[in-house]
């Protein structure tokens, strides 16, 4: 593995994805932006670290980016009097709201960035005392500064007024703020303002030992729980160079595509009732139902929290518990082939879909639209496809891809995903190896390096952790998850762009985004 | 038209299933709808606000809107306004950042007006806890009626929260007839 250009000395991971790991100079960092940009590659994560736990003291910025061959987490060193790097939203857009975080946790500031405002930062903390820095205690509060009014972009001109919309919404949905400048129903732009679900994750890692820690990541994001579960177990396999039976990789994937079924049934039927078809809700949220009711009865939890552990997973399943979810996706399946079929022929609804919140291949490849989304718009990647990791190798998941990038090829994409997972579990119950799921991790000596890479439902969920030697006890000093929707939600307020207000739920739940997941 | 029609059809209508023998769901949800009848008089309209929870409590909250439950047929609706709202089903830990949001909720919520917190994050925090970033429990925010653990609670523990809700303001039945007119 090499980025074009340069001469780094990567050192590969122990993890089961192909991902590697090295430090770069101010320099290599803008270069291999510049080189990863040229080759297609894409930013998956940047985030910051403060290193005064160890020596050299000081900061750190990370980016992980997606290559041909693989995941490289480069790691940029920084004064501790000085911590600024290069810009990197020239390159890729997306960086932009990442390093404004990293701003705000660490006072890390990214040079030349032309957005600077804050991003979590809402006020919640002083302005010269920062939540990540090793001497901020965690678990305290501190005090926060007065609340100003966000600066939002103007739109100007006759007619053309604003509409602000939560952060408490019309629904049943978590909490986030839009604002919509329109003239009459079409909308000129749309500008989002995320952070109010940030609950301080990353702070409270640092609290926790690395092996009750999935507990956290398993609750960054409650639809994602089975992805961040195993990303997480990943990062901390990788880090104790630990390998885990065949059996709990099996087991693995058949929890998260039971995870992947479970949100796509949700989101179809949300999206038939965003679309008025009410019936389409009736349908898929009791499908839904039935699925996660035998999640309980099968693995003990209806969204399967907790279940993967680290060094394998915490249930097994036996030959008629097996037997019950491949039936289950037989039933399933019917009904949801038939579901499709009302769904495509039915006029109204695909009036509603079609040529609706669209995002053009060029557009996605330039803004890096990623995971589901992505997959919607031209962009076919898929960690299970491109790298397959066990059980995966065996599988051969096909990749669903449209290249129309409006609300219709996100409801096939997800069509198509949620019959292809069917046909999965029901491979996976087959064929599950005999053994142990469980092993048991013994963490070594030295303090350590980790990173978990993972397909979740929504798109790739990364999870970089750094943790403390031996003599003190393996502390986490570092668990960085990162969501897909970090790069998503920022196309979301181009995919609104002249569309009319009363399609944004439609259009939004058509990503389906994450708020939590995003705001940690 | 005709599939949905057939769809609708073979699909029967599983609200009123009979429930196996230790099925309590049916007997209990039409207890529950009593319950509301009888102490509030009317449908019990509720608004839903996520203070900064994980999602997964949002994920079940919706599912109570599945035909299973059958929420709507017990008199029970989320609307879309703390000002059309009986009562406040708040999820969290309750970030920084929401408290303000939250607290204005509140206030636009006539009286009386009830409040669950739902889940663990809501009860005390959770695994959270409270931080530079989370107040913890909704209880550190708003003056809470009815805290339901679980992490997320299942639809119906989140049902009989809401109720014993309803039911913990029965003694001041009257408050209710006193409400803004």
């Amino acid at each position: 593995m090499q980025i074009p250009g340069l001469t780094l000395t990567l050192d590969r991971l122990p993890a089961p994805l192909p991902i590697w790991r090295g430090s770069v100079d101010a320099d290599a960092w803008q270069v291999a932006a510049r080189a990863v940009a040229a080759s297609e590659g894409r930013l998956v994560a940047l985030w910051g670290s403060d290193r005064g736990w160890r020596e050299p003291a000081g900061f750190s910025v990370c980016a992980a980016y997606a290559l041909a061959d693989g995941l490289v987490w480069l790691d940029h060193p920084l004064p501790a009097d000085a911590p600024t790097y290069p810009d990197l939203a020239p390159f890729f857009p997306c960086a932009g709201r990442m390093q404004r975080a990293a701003a705000d946790l660490l006072g890390i500031v990214a040079a030349g960035a032309r957005d600077t405002r804050p991003w979590l930062d809402h006020g919640a903390w002083p302005p010269d005392q920062f939540p990540l820095h090793e001497q901020t205690a965690a678990g305290a509060g501190l005090p926060g500064k007065e609340v100003v009014d966000y600066p939002f972009v103007r739109v100007g001109g006759d007619g053309v007024h604003e509409i602000p919309v939560g952060p408490v919404h019309a629904g049943i949905i978590e909490p986030g703020h839009f604002r919509f400048s329109v003239v009459g129903e079409k909308v000129l732009r749309l500008e989002e303002r995320l952070g109010y679900a940030h609950k301080g994750v990353e702070k409270r890692f640092t609290q926790l030992a690395p092996l009750d820690a999935h507990r956290l990541a398993g609750r960054v994001c409650g639809d994602s729980t089975v992805a961040y579960a195993w990303a997480y177990c990943m990062a901390l396999e990788s880090a104790a160079g630990c390998a885990i039976p065949a059996r709990a990789c099996w087991l693995r994937a058949l929890l998260l595509e039971r995870e992947r079924v479970a949100n796509h049934l949700g989101d179809l039927g949300a999206l038939g009732n965003d679309a008025a078809l009410a019936f389409g809700l009736a349908q898929f949220s009791r499908l839904r139902e039935d699925w996660l009711r035998l999640a309980k009865e099968v693995f003990g939890h209806r969204l399967m929290m907790d279940r993967i552990v680290p060094g394998g997973t915490a249930v097994d399943v036996d030959p008629v518990a097996a037997d019950r979810i491949g039936r289950q996706c037989d039933a399933t399946m019917l009904q949801v082939r038939e579901l499709r079929s009302i769904y495509d022929e039915h006029a109204g609804l695909q009036d509603r879909f079609i040529g609706t919140g669209q995002v053009s291949p060029d557009l996605a490849a330039e803004l890096g639209l990623t995971g589901l989304a992505g997959r919607a718009s031209g962009r076919a990647m898929d960690l299970r496809r491109d790298h397959p990791w066990p059980p995966y190798d065996a599988l051969h998941a096909e990749t669903a891809s449209h290249r129309a990038g409006d609300v219709a090829a996100r409801v096939a994409v997800r069509f198509a995903e949620l019959l292809e997972s069917l046909r999965l579990i029901r491979a996976i119950v087959a064929a599950l190896p005999a053994g142990e799921h469980r092993t048991e991790l013994r963490l070594g000596e030295n303090a350590s390096a980790g990173a978990g890479w993972i397909e979740g439902w929504r798109g790739e969920i990364f999870v970089a952790l750094e943790l403390d030697a031996a003599e003190r006890g393996h502390a986490i000093r570092r668990c960085h998850c990162h969501d897909p929707s970090w790069q998503n939600w920022p196309v979301l307020e181009h995919a609104v762009i002249g569309n009319i207000v009363p399609d944004f739920p439609l259009i939004n739940k058509s990503f389906n985004l994450s708020y939590t997941g995003h705001d940690l | 038209m005709w599939k949905i029609i057939r769809q609708i059809a073979r699909t029967g209508i599983r609200s009123e299933a009979p429930p196996d023998s230790d099925d309590s769901l049916r007997v209990e949800a039409e207890r529950i709808q009593r319950e509301v009848l009888a102490i509030l008089g009317r449908a019990l309209a509720i608004r839903h606000v996520d203070a900064g929870s994980c999602n997964g409590c949002e994920l079940e909250i919706n599912a109570l809107d599945n035909p299973y439950y059958n929420l709507e047929g017990l008199g029970i609706r989320f609307v879309a306004s703390p000002r059309h709202a009986d009562l406040l089903l708040v999820t969290g830990p309750v970030s920084r950042n929401m408290e303000l949001a939250l607290a204005r909720t509140y206030d636009a919520t006539p009286a009386p007006k009830l409040v669950v917190a739902v889940g663990d994050c809501g009860c005390d925090g959770g695994i959270f806890g409270t931080s530079y970033a989370t107040r913890g429990g909704v209880a550190s925010v708003l003056a809470v009626d009815v805290a339901v653990p679980g992490c997320p609670p299942a639809p119906i523990e989140i049902l009989r929260g809401i109720l014993t809700a309803v039911q913990r303001r029965r003694p001041g039945a009257e408050e209710f007839s006193a409400g803004p007119s």
